[in-house]
């Protein structure tokens, strides 16, 4: 359990600064699949095992290929130096160090309660039920902004001419 | 003992190499990709209180496929919004898109 956390964990980091490290778009792409895929293996280990498919199927199946779709219908010279990083990179990593050294020493600094004590529940008929009983106009708003955002998608992406 | 915190700092080491795509980055379809790993480290850090504040609850699991929900919309109206400004102006860098400035 332990060293699967730390496999998944090290998979997950090292193909995100991977794919923000490498000046090659579609190896960017391809590397965030990979980091997909190891956030679905943690969520496995948190027994959230109906998010973990959801992850690989919206993210790995449609969110990523998606992206790559982008990339190769807005080619514009060469493919080997298509992700070059603009000129606020010292900033941005200064940023981001900072960012992660405030947030690092309050998650270190933060005593959480003791857990309570409690059976994992069945999640995924937990999760219809919730969804279809007690959070039932919530779900149907996810389902109109879906749609708005798919008809909103066709008609910018529409060749106007 | 894998506790909270471990997942926390994964979460919060994610989220910040998303910070870093999404400041540093020309290419839009790379800002976008940092804006993923964000939404990504938010999901992990709400699934990981769930299964240790809350376990036998699901609510942190329904926000992060609200969450999921919600990114997928905003990456086909971001690819969407690209793949126009690529059409008529021939743009991808996002530092040249300064077309509403006139």
């Amino acid at each position: 359990m332990i060293s699967l956390f730390y496999l998944f964990s090290a998979i997950l980091l090292v193909f995100a600064l991977g794919t923000v490290i490498s000046t090659n778009l579609i190896h960017s792409a391809l590397l965030m699949m990979g980091s997909f895929f190891a956030v679905a293996g943690l969520y496995l280990l948190l027994q959230a095992d109906y998010l973990a498919m959801v992850q690989i199927l919206v993210y790995v199946g449609a969110i990523a290929i998606l992206l790559v779709f982008g990339v190769m219908l807005t080619r514009k010279g060469s493919i080997e130096e298509s992700n070059l990083p603009n000129r606020y990179k010292g900033i941005g990593l200064l940023t981001a160090l900072g960012l992660f050294g405030l947030l690092a020493r309050s998650i270190y600094y933060t005593r959480f309660p003791a857990p309570p004590i409690g059976h994992p529940t069945q999640s995924i008929l937990a999760i219809a039920q919730a969804f279809l009983l007690q959070y039932f106009v919530a779900f149907e708003a996810l389902g109109i902004l879906l749609l708005i955002a798919i008809l909103g998608a066709i008609l910018i992406g529409r060749d106007s001419k | 003992m894998i506790g909270l915190s471990h997942y926390l700092f994964v979460a919060a080491a994610l989220f910040c190499i998303g910070v870093y795509g999404v400041l540093t980055k020309k290419n839009a379809i790379a800002v976008v990709m940092g804006i993923e790993f964000m939404l990504n480290a938010v999901n992990i850090n709400l699934i990981a209180f769930n299964h240790f504040m809350a376990p036998n609850h699901v609510i942190g699991q329904l926000f992060a496929i609200f969450i999921i929900g919600v990114a997928a919309a905003e990456v086909s109206l971001g690819l969407a919004i690209i793949l126009s400004l690529y059409r008529q102006r021939h743009l991808v860098a996002i530092d040249e898109m300064d077309i509403l400035k006139w």
